[in-house]
């Protein structure tokens, strides 16, 4: 059931006869709007006000030095349930997924305004705890980042810096997490050999199984897939598929069929702005928004 | 373009090349036993002794002219055939007691003819150098037991082994013992001293008829009397020991060999005397071998004598891997914790800018000036105060407020610190971003990041800074000669004797020791070899810990082998 919440839209596009500059806005279209400096509030499908929040965004802007990244995004995470984040390159995505688990602390320019939270605990209120932050939060990087050590203590790694010493946890821990991503059965003879020798694909996975292994509350995947080939890609979004009920998982994407395959949620950004978001099947099929609809059938970005 | 780039490189290359095969050529070739050859010259003169090397030289008329009347022909006909250059050999003829020269240079045109003599023994002594001679007599208390050359060789070969051992046995009482009797002395007088320097104090502070001065009056008066029993006791075990060494000596001067030199001077000699003798002209390749292996165990195994330019140089091998340790062990901690907060905790500004340039700048600084500032601070400004505070019972005699070999490898350490630095920040900079914000992304705080992943990441790199720095340190010469490097060292800077390490001791480094042979030996031209000798024995132990480091960083390295992804 897809509803629209048309009054969002006729505010979006249509303004009044009044203003002065509308009938040549209208000709140039919302992205060149957007591109020219203009605010859009992004168009949202109703279904997600029904589902439970994990992640709330409110308002928020991010400054890299100068040049603002991020426009006033504010969209919810719903829980348990795949969410992609969609756009052309350099439009803010990757940015807002390193803005949740405050990645961008690391990025000495960075300024933010507005507010993120998780589930009712403000992530960027003074005085957070950022480690402790992180650790409820898993995250999966764009290029496989394994640690230069054995495979069992890159699984475990989240563990021991916890300071959990008991072999009976670690082992259990290693095993369930490399199940749970898949890795288990290619991995279990060689558990102490270097990460380093595992393959892109399985890399890539034995990194899922570290983010999944201190059990977090979301899921975060920057590009996952971008340095695998197809079917260690087929593979990685089978794991997805099965995670998903049990994790909340956040994706960045820069490949509309996979959003299509394994999202259930698609979030559509342009130049740091929110453009639309909403259930994938509907927004594939029925975007409301004639430039939605143009980047996913591949006119432009 | 890429000729003139290649032959540089050839270029580079060959000259290298040459130089180390300069130094193993000769420096394999000194131990080498020569054979002995007799030069007849015309002016009837006998030249007896090793050929070391030969150079070819334009002698002047006038010395022909000094030559027999019937030998000037020949020599100018020679001259002629040979553009007016003649060869000449150096002979090494030893016996400098009794003709007060090492060395003598015989020229082509002066050789009447040359023979092998059967019966020349060279004997290396410990004083005097080197006897060229044939055995004539051997004496047992006084009497004649052999004298013909063969029944004499035997006869030494029959007792050399044991008056060996004996001499020995007495350099072992004399170094281990009597230096320990000395040592217990030595602390038992500084125990005193310190009790009357206290004394002195409480006089001071407090008056003559304070009750502090008055105890410690009696403290200093009972450590007298512990010291007088003390020393009592310690003459009678010198006595002791000295009873011991007269008894191997005199069993040593029991016997005697007399040699006869080319020139029928006869010398006797005691046989402790000899560190060694062999027939050269009778020895098999074989016994030439074990000659020169002999040498070699000598060379590695055993003190310096005579000035240096004789015997071994273990004190210096030792000193000089001591100090490269201890080098390491203060320059790669700091080292690497100044590069870690420059490059992971410092924020990028002009202030870091400017310390980087700094560092860089410290490893262009003259080595020399290094050990000016290492006399200067570790040894006058850290070492005097070490000295008041806790050794300053021994003044005016310094402990630490001299040169040693802490305060040498500190400065070292400070010499190679730019390079350890500089390589740490590199391999620093080079751990890749993902990792790093895959181990925050985890939840890690940055230092268990920096431990857990960066440091282990970046370790082959910090081990190519170590292996760069110990390279560097252990080559250096100038600014130990400052701080701590002695031509002779008494005893070694790590020994059986508590606290068994001294660091507060000046030590023997091969890098001097080769400056020491080369320019400021007595005997210059048997020095020579010997500087090629312990080149190629410095640039040994400086590969070898090379490649120790190598094998280590490696082993690391293989750990974290990245897989193509």
């Amino acid at each position: 059931m897809v509803t629209t919440d048309t009054t969002r839209v006729t505010n979006g596009s249509n303004g009044t006869a009044a203003d002065p500059g509308y009938a040549e806005r209208k000709n140039r279209g919302r992205l060149q709007e957007i591109a020219a400096g203009k605010w859009f509030p992004p168009v949202v499908d109703h279904q997600l006000e029904r589902e439970e929040p994990v992640l709330t965004v409110k308002n928020f802007c991010l400054w890299y030095g100068k040049a603002q990244a991020l426009f006033d995004v504010s969209m919810k995470v719903p829980k348990s349930k795949v969410t992609a984040l969609i756009g052309p390159s350099g439009c803010g995505k990757s940015t807002l997924l390193r803005s949740v688990n405050r990645l961008n602390d690391l990025v000495d320019s960075v300024r933010i305004s507005g507010e993120m939270n998780l589930y009712e605990d403000s992530i960027y209120a003074k005085g957070v705890d950022v480690i402790e932050l992180r650790k409820r939060m898993g995250m999966v990087a764009q290029k496989p980042n394994p640690f230069p050590m054995s495979i069992y203590e890159n699984v475990i790694y989240p563990l021991r810096i916890d300071g959990v010493r008991d072999r009976r946890i670690l082992d259990e821990v290693c095993e369930t997490s490399l199940r749970g991503a898949a890795l288990w059965d290619e991995a279990k003879d060689r558990l102490h050999q270097s990460a380093l020798g595992l393959s892109g694909g399985q890399q890539q996975r034995l990194c899922v199984a570290r983010a999944i292994a201190s059990e977090p509350e979301m899921l975060l995947m920057d590009e996952p897939c971008s340095a695998l080939d197809p079917i260690a890609t087929g593979k990685i979004e089978d794991l997805i598929d099965q995670l998903r009920g049990e994790y909340t998982i956040l994706i960045v994407t820069h490949n509309m069929q996979q959003a299509a395959r394994v999202s259930d949620y698609t979030a559509f950004m342009y130049l740091g702005q929110l453009v639309e978001y909403g259930a994938t099947a509907s927004l594939f099929k029925k975007p409301q928004l004639k430039e939605t609809e143009d980047y996913i059938s591949g006119r432009f970005g | 373009m890429v000729w003139l780039a290649g032959g540089m490189l050839a270029l580079c290359s060959v000259m290298i090349i040459a130089l180390i095969l300069l130094v193993v050529v000769r420096g394999m070739a000194t131990f080498w036993p020569g054979a002995i050859a007799s030069y007849h010259t015309v002016d009837g003169q006998i030249v007896t002794g090793e050929v070391t090397r030969s150079s070819t030289y334009e002698p002047r008329p006038e010395l022909i002219d000094t030559l027999p009347p019937e030998a000037q022909e020949r020599a100018r006909q020679l001259l002629a055939a040979n553009d007016g250059l003649a060869e000449r050999v150096l002979v090494r003829t030893g016996n400098y007691e009794l003709d007060n020269s090492h060395f003598a240079w015989v020229s082509n045109y002066t050789i009447e003819r040359m023979e092998k003599p059967e019966w020349f023994v060279v004997m290396e002594r410990l004083t005097w150098g080197r006897f060229y001679g044939v055995p004539t007599a051997f004496y047992v208390d006084g009497e004649l037991v052999a004298d013909t050359p063969a029944d004499v060789w035997r006869e030494f070969e029959r007792h050399h082994g044991d008056i060996r051992k004996r001499w020995q046995q007495r350099r072992t009482l004399e170094s281990k013992a009597i230096g320990r009797i000395n040592h217990q002395q030595e602390s038992a007088r500084l125990e005193l001293r310190g009790a009357e320097i206290a004394a002195q104090q409480a006089r001071l502070n407090h008056g003559v008829r304070s009750e502090q001065y008055l105890q410690a009056q009696a403290v200093f008066e009972r450590q007298q009397q512990r010291f007088n029993q003390v020393e009592a006791e310690f003459e009678r075990r010198y006595a002791d020991i000295r009873e011991e060494i007269v008894a191997l000596n005199q069993e040593n001067e029991r016997y005697q060999i007399r040699l006869m030199t080319v020139n029928g001077q006869e010398k006797s000699m005691g046989m402790a005397e000899v560190v060694r003798a062999y027939p050269a002209n009778q020895l098999s390749l074989l016994g030439r071998i074990g000659v020169y292996l002999d040498r070699w165990q000598e060379f590695l195994l055993d003190d310096p004598r005579e000035a240096n330019s004789e015997g071994g140089v273990f004190p210096a091998i030792f000193g000089t891997v001591v100090m490269t340790l201890i080098m390491v062990v203060f320059v790669v901690p700091f080292g690497v914790l100044a590069a870690l907060y420059l490059r992971e905790y410092a924020k990028a500004g002009p202030l870091v800018s400017v310390i980087r340039i700094a560092v860089n700048n410290l490893a262009g600084v003259p080595s020399i000036v290094y050990g000016v500032f290492g006399l200067g601070f570790f040894c006058y400004l850290v070492g005097g105060s070490i000295d008041q505070l806790f050794f300053s019972e021994k003044l005016p005699n310094p402990t630490f407020g001299t040169g040693g070999i802490l305060w040498a490898s500190l400065t070292l350490a400070l010499l190679t610190l730019p390079v350890v630095i500089v390589a740490t920040e590199e391999a620093l900079a080079a751990v890749p971003g993902s990792m790093r914000e895959g181990s925050y992304a985890s939840g890690a705080s940055k230092w268990q990041t920096i431990q857990r992943i960066v440091l282990p990441r970046a370790m082959p790199g910090i081990m190519t800074g170590m292996i760069l720095a110990m390279a560097r340190g252990a080559g250096e010469v100038a600014p130990l000669m400052l701080v701590g490097a002695v031509k002779l060292a008494p005893e070694l800077p790590i020994d059986s004797i508590a606290p068994f390490v001294h660091l507060e001791r000046s030590f023997m480094h091969l890098g001097f020791h080769i400056y020491d042979l080369g320019f400021q030996s007595q005997n210059s031209e048997a020095a020579i070899p010997m500087v090629f000798t312990t080149t190629l024995l410095l640039i040994l132990i400086i590969t070898l810990l090379n490649v120790g480091a190598i094998w280590l960083r490696n082993r690391l390295r293989r750990k974290f082998v990245v897989s193509a992804v």
